[in-house]
């Protein structure tokens, strides 16, 4: 217990004096995470909302595929993602591996299913609210999307931020398509299984703390914005 | 405050002057520290940028077979020489060795203190059922406790639960010792550097049979095109230098040096 | 005088809902301008006549036919529901909706948004989220917004049956401008008084089909079929 509070210490320690490697690695977490979000949600907002107002032969089948890839686990992406960039595999010439583009493409693949399904249950709703105005109102498809999407963008977002949440916190896939290259590819979650493994506990905390603070900031965000949406105020 | 604003302008900016080679080492070379002090003297030597990438001695050899990285630093004579043989790595050049340990709770259950040789620790182990963590990753460290049990004439694969594989690196393995209270067999340079013993101290070492060799085997261009052979080749270099050798032998923690620096010009 | 002029053909129409017919099978040729109240007990299917009407309910067999070209006719339409449907924004942003979906200049958005806003007496309301409104704010909003594009035939179903006198007589003002102003004016409603005020004509639905179909006075004066005169006893129909 007491290595706890000495870690704690430690930890506060390190923030405090903003140590150079804490704010590389934080740093490099946001960017590859956000990067993740900017491109899954381009991938995955239209996708979800088009899923929710577009009937079409295959669709249960679609919307029930997109929900089960929500529970894939990540480290096997990873997996599939290492074997396709690496050089005996099919994008091995690209270079990618062990980049934080690799990095970034891992995490696209886990997280676009979850903005898309929550996206489409949001924008289900919304469209049985407007159907009929809407078609009333002769619209063509791509102001309905459009309708949709600015109406429903608080629900959106939350959906987004749902993503960024799975992203920043997620070690297995970027663990191995990345490497865990110090200065390269080395993000929060990377380097505190690195220094966990080395029974470093000191640095290790101070990361998970600053993990932690990120992890809150989003969620305090989501809350604020579902609360705004039961007020009323749409 | 500055120092952060700094420090996001070169992330976003790109690291384009240094020239960059990817390395792959095993777990025990990056936790015993030594890596923290070549690479920023590397990096001054030679502008060299060493990407390097702490795996097991078997991720580091199918690394160095599909051409991910440019060379590896590893410890495992056998796998090594056969990495060459089948033409992956175009030599293999030997650069310094430590040695492994024996560790253990200090109560010392199998009374390993007083083994005279390696073979026998582990036999004192293996009769009094001792829980034993085992590295279980075929990492040169692993590979090197297996060749022991052999010699001692024992089969891993028959042992009861008091043998643990926890297939983890070496600071993993060491956090799950130290959890266990049990004995582990370790490269002296990472228990040093390791810093959640808890009741675990060395019980055995000296024997030669626990000599743990490590070599620089650069990955063969007439097999991969791409790799940087020649960064690869300046990096021996710099490794067999005098620099390297002043480094690398005054390397200590806690006033123990942890390398012999053996490579020949 | 209100024109006799054609302007939809109902053919064959027969609406099925988990295969029971609710609408059909309907021959209808609907004439005229004016006040055409659509009247019936419940499940008569009112409501279903007028989405048929509009385009925005499927046929199961049969068609609907408007002497205006197919893709030009709901451009010329408006519908109001029941239940009003507000965007989930302000009340002038709801206003406005309809003229941007056309893609008019700013300027004339503004006119128009302002004129009908003072029309319905939401002036100073402009900007408070339509949600937020009263049912009958909500109704007028929703009639407003019908308007605004300056339909040719205006669909309501039963607009009035939430709401007070008050609501009621404005709605009501303001469909009788619209139809002076030439719009035609399609409406269900169960209220007998209000049938009584604004219809030119009448068609009583019952059970799926036209049992009885006239001008107004006729219609209220001299009802016919058996189920309009039990209907306008106010006999319960089964």
């Amino acid at each position: 217990m007491s290595e706890i509070w000495a870690g704690m210490a430690e930890a506060f320690l390190l923030i405090w004096s903003l140590d150079a490697d804490l704010i590389d690695i934080t740093l490099r977490s946001l960017q590859v995470s956000l990067s993740a979000l900017v491109i899954a949600s381009a991938l995955a907002l239209p996708l979800g909302t088009w899923l929710a107002i577009r009937r079409f032969r295959h669709r249960r089948l679609v919307i029930a595929t997109m929900n089960a890839l929500m529970g894939l686990p990540p480290v096997v992406v990873g997996l599939i993602v290492y074997l396709l960039l690496s050089r005996t595999g099919p994008f091995g010439v690209l270079g990618l591996l062990f980049t934080p583009a690799a990095m970034i493409i891992a995490q696209v693949i886990i997280i676009t299913p979850l903005i898309a399904s929550i996206t489409h249950q949001a924008m289900r709703e919304l469209w049985s609210d407007y159907h009929d105005l809407l078609i009333s109102l002769n619209t063509t498809h791509g102001q309905r999307i459009a309708t949709l999407i600015w109406d429903g963008r608080r629900a959106l977002m939350t959906a987004a931020l749902a993503g960024f949440g799975r992203a920043i916190g997620e070690v297995g896939a970027i663990m191995i398509v990345g490497g865990n290259i110090d200065h390269v590819t080395r993000v929060l979650t990377t380097a505190i299984a690195l220094e966990t493994g080395k029974g470093d506990f000191a640095l290790a905390l101070g990361l998970g703390f600053v993990l932690i603070a990120l992890s809150l900031c989003v969620n305090l965000a989501i809350h604020t914005l579902s609360r705004t949406e039961r007020e009323g105020r749409w | 405050m500055i120092r952060a604003i700094l420090i996001a302008l070169t992330i976003a900016g790109t690291a384009a002057s240094a020239e960059t080679l990817r390395l792959a080492a095993t777990t025990s070379f990056n936790n015993s520290g030594l890596s923290d002090v070549l690479l920023p003297a590397i990096a001054q030597d030679t502008g060299l940028d060493v990407q390097l990438l702490v795996v097991g001695t078997g991720q580091a050899i199918w690394l160095g077979q599909s051409g991910d990285v440019d060379a590896i630093l590893v410890h495992s004579k056998s796998a090594e020489l056969a990495f060459v043989a089948a033409g992956y790595g175009s030599h293999r050049r030997e650069i310094m060795y430590n040695d492994f340990v024996v560790i253990g709770p200090s109560g010392d259950p199998a009374q390993v203190r007083a083994a005279t040789s390696a073979i026998e620790a582990l036999q004192s182990i293996a009769s009094a059922q001792a829980t034993f963590v085992s590295r279980g990753d075929d990492s040169g460290t692993h590979r090197k406790e297996m060749a022991l049990w052999t010699a001692a004439d024992h089969e891993p694969a028959d042992f009861a639960a008091w043998y643990r594989e926890v297939g983890a690196g070496m600071g993993a393995s060491l956090n799950s010792a130290s959890a266990m209270n049990a004995y582990i067999l370790a490269d002296r340079a990472s228990w040093l550097n390791f810093g959640n013993k808890g009741d675990l101290s060395l019980l055995f070492a000296g024997d030669p049979a626990l000599f743990n060799q490590y070599s620089y085997l650069p990955v063969n261009p007439e097999r991969h095109a791409h790799v940087k052979a020649q960064a690869a080749q300046a990096l021996e270099n710099w490794l067999v230098s005098p620099r390297a050798e002043r480094i690398i032998n005054g390397y200590e923690i806690g006033g123990e040096a942890l390398f012999v620096f053996n490579a020949r010009p | 005088m209100v024109s006799q002029d054609l302007y939809a053909q109902l053919h064959g129409v027969v609406v099925k809902r988990r295969g029971k017919a609710v609408l059909g099978p309907l021959d209808l040729d609907l004439l005229g301008g004016g006040f055409t109240i659509v009247l019936g007990p419940n499940g008569a299917g009112k409501t279903t006549l007028l989405k048929v009407l509009h385009g925005v309910d499927r046929l199961t067999s049969g068609s609907v036919s408007w002497t205006v070209p197919a893709k030009t006719v709901r451009q010329g339409q408006a519908y109001v529901f029941q239940r009003p449907i507000m965007l989930r924004r302000s009340v002038r942003a709801n206003l406005a909706y309809p003229l941007q979906l056309l893609g008019l200049p700013k300027a004339e958005i503004s006119a128009r948004v302002a004129h009908w806003a003072a029309r319905i007496g939401l002036s100073a309301e402009l900007d408070v989220p339509a949600p937020r409104l009263s049912g009958g704010e909500q109704q007028k909003l929703a009639l407003a917004r019908a308007l605004i594009r300056g339909p040719d035939t205006v669909f309501l179903d039963e607009p009035c049956s939430n709401l007070d006198g008050r609501s009621t007589r404005e709605i009501e003002d303001i469909l009788c401008d619209a139809s002076a102003a030439g719009a035609r004016i399609i409406m269900s409603t169960h209220d007998l008084g209000q049938a009584r005020r604004l219809a030119d004509r009448v068609l009583f639905l019952n059970k799926g089909l036209v049992e009885e179909r006239g001008p107004a006075d006729r219609f209220f004066a001299a009802p016919k079929s058996p189920g309009a005169i039990a209907f306008l006893n106010g006999d319960i129909i089964e």
